[in-house]
């Protein structure tokens, strides 16, 4: 179970892949991708966004379902996911608090 | 200090302009990703986890209040509040915008400061000793001459598709504190027996996944010849280095693979080919540059202070700070003052805005407008007063970096890790800072004595593991963070490689290992006098194996 990620290339936000070609701010709010056709189609639609200038280092990651909630699988995705874990007042942890 | 010339400030605006335009050219669509990385990497922009980060140089650590100031400033106004000193005596922004780099780059030439070299296959900023200039021990101030190779190798063309990052460390005083035998060049100041100066040339040393001591090459390398031996080092290395496989193209592979003797006659060849051309160093020139670099005004004063003997008295943070944060200055009644970026538990060399314009203030006020960063990630007021020791600790206090912890067991390097860093394996921050509040208090601190540890977060070595008394390497094992423990490394004049000790550990236990590693030390050690470095090469591994892991 896969998820595309990248970084916006004007601001470097991590991004992942969501619904209709979009991309967005929570990794939870990402779409899911399964077996290597499907990932590949994932891919494409991440390239032609780099071409267009939206994103930068399209690539994909592993994510697993807790409690129907989706989470990076390796450590270091978490980490892009939520924020340095020695400032937790930066990142994206710091919106999840408020929200 | 030095203060660019004409040629300088005009490649440092072009150099921003040229930029400002390929941003430009990126955003538009005119540039793909794979075509701008490179260029935005010449100007110290990379791509890390969370976002972009800009490294910008601090050429051989030295800057002034009104830089320090402008660091302050583009921490607030274009990030979030703090940049990072780096173990190249250099800072790093962690969250700036790609649409904001070229404002910033203008801002910091506004300054005199860029973030040209800072990464990328070129000779990188040049690093020296952090108390360059104050230090009693010192042959001679080597900034004059970091700068003069700052100027030859700055946009050299020859150099600047090397086959990998190539960096040049320079001291100029035997007590070696500029790690010069684990650089690519390492250059040590010295006097013939005809009291001329030259230069101990070393060549190849280097950490990351293949960490080597450098070999010395010259015993003795006259002044005048500083730049064309540095250009035949250069050139040996640009022809023969390895560019098939990027984790054998340092200098140091090469001299390991070609042979000492083999590179030198290489070296000495190119050398005499080239020793009576332009690059050879007129006298007149160098004193020139020197000129930049005097040191101010400094009236000799007593060599003891009853403001601070008082104050050391009946303050035991005072007495702690200054048992282990002043360095000997070369003039009587002066000191240099090691400001710790390492608080108890706190993040190694993390500064932010406001006190990096508390640091501006205070270089001003109290140490004629001079800063160093430490490769150790510390600022440094190089000359400051000792009857001025008591005020500026109160401002210290204050700012919260007045830790008396300089060279001790919480004075920690650590790389940043996977908390921002694409190619670490393992966090480091969070591992110093659980060792900090371990041994955070003074009383224990100081019992410990000197202690240099240092974590990386990956192989590639940023936090200088390999010559830690104890290196913490983080890596990953199923998926999990896992951290090797290497013993006895040093990056002093008596410089050595760390052996690993044993299996790893997991992130839960490692700091209990180093507890063990530091009461085993503390049991066996022959006096309070004895550190833990000597008392490891007295005694080798075999008790701090015991401990860690039990009998064999």
């Amino acid at each position: 179970m896969k998820v595309i990620t990248a970084n916006r290339l004007l601001n470097g936000d991590v991004v992942w892949l969501g619904e209709n070609a979009a991309w967005v701010e929570r990794v939870t709010l990402a779409k899911v991708f399964d077996g290597k056709d499907d990932v590949d189609s994932g891919l494409a639609i991440g390239q032609q966004a780099e071409k267009n200038q939206e994103v930068v280092g399209v690539y994909e990651m592993d994510v697993t379902l807790e409690e129907g909630v989706i989470v990076p699988v390796r450590l270091r995705e978490r980490i892009r996911a939520a924020g340095p874990t020695t400032h937790p007042q930066f990142g994206k942890q710091a919106r999840a608090v408020s929200a | 200090m030095y203060r660019y010339d004409e040629f300088d400030a005009s490649f440092v605006t072009q150099r921003t302009e040229q930029f400002k335009d390929q941003v430009r050219r990126r955003l538009a669509g005119e540039l793909s990703e794979d075509e701008f990385k490179p260029l935005r990497l010449m100007n110290g922009l990379y791509l890390q986890l969370h976002a972009y980060m800009l490294r910008v140089a601090i050429p051989y650590g030295t800057l002034n209040g009104r830089q320090m100031r402008k660091l302050a400033h583009i921490a607030r106004t274009y990030d979030k509040g703090y940049g990072h000193f780096t173990t190249r005596q250099n800072i790093q922004f962690n969250w700036p915008k790609l649409e904001d780099t070229p404002k910033i780059l203008e801002e910091l030439a506004e300054v005199e400061m860029h973030a040209i070299q800072t990464s990328g296959n070129c000779i990188r900023n040049v690093t020296a000793d952090h108390f360059a200039g104050a230090a009693a021990d010192e042959v001679a101030d080597p900034r004059p001459y970091a700068e003069i190779l700052r100027q030859w190798s700055s946009l050299h063309p020859e150099f600047s598709f090397l086959p990998r990052k190539f960096k040049i460390a320079i001291t100029g005083a035997p007590n070696d504190r500029a790690a010069v035998q684990v650089h690519d060049i390492g250059l040590q100041l010295t006097r013939n027996d005809d009291g001329e100066i030259g230069f101990v040339v070393y060549v190849g040393g280097g950490l990351g996944r293949t960490p080597m001591i450098g070999r010395k090459v010259r015993d003795f390398l006259p002044e005048e010849d500083l730049l064309a031996y540095s250009e035949a080092i250069l050139r040996v290395y640009n022809r023969y280095g390895r560019r098939d496989n990027k984790y054998k193209a340092r200098i140091k592979i090469l001299v390991h693979e070609t042979g000492l003797e083999e590179l030198k006659a290489d070296i000495e060849a190119e050398f005499e080919k080239i020793r009576y051309g332009v690059l050879r160093l007129p006298d007149e020139e160098v004193r020139r540059i020197e000129a930049y670099f005097a040191p101010p005004p400094l009236e000799v004063g007593p060599v003891t202070s009853e403001a601070v003997e008082a104050r050391r008295e009946k303050d035991a943070a005072f007495a702690q700070f200054l048992a282990h944060n002043l360095n000997p200055h070369r003039v009587p009644g002066y000191t240099s003052v090691t400001l710790s970026m390492k608080p108890i538990g706190g993040i190694p060399g993390d500064a932010s805005d406001a006190q990096m314009d508390v640091i501006a203030d205070l270089a001003e006020q109290f140490g004629h407008d001079e800063l160093r960063i430490s490769h150790e990630q510390n600022v440094i007021l190089p000359h400051v007063k000792l009857e001025d020791l008591p005020a500026l600790f109160g401002k210290l206090v204050a700012a919260e970096i007045a830790e008396g912890n300089a060279g001790l067991i919480t004075d920690i390097i650590a790389c940043p890790g996977m908390d921002y860093c694409a190619l670490a394996t393992a966090r480091s921050i969070p591992v110093a800072q659980r060792i900090s509040e371990r041994f955070g208090t003074a009383g224990r601190q100081a019992e410990i004595g000197e202690l240099k540890i240092k974590i990386s977060g990956c192989i590639n070595a940023c936090g200088h593991h390999h010559v830690g008394h104890i290196g913490i390497l983080g890596l990953e094992k199923k998926g999990e963070e896992f951290y090797q423990v290497t013993l006895g490394g040093s990056a002093n004049e008596n410089a050595s490689i760390g052996e690993i000790v044993g299996r790893g550990f997991s992130s839960e236990e490692v700091v209990d290992a180093i507890e063990t590693l530091v009461d085993t030390y503390l049991g066996l050690r022959s006096g309070n006098e004895e550190t833990f470095l000597e008392a490891y090469r007295r005694v080798g591994e075999a008790p701090f194996k015991e401990a860690l892991y039990g009998a064999a």
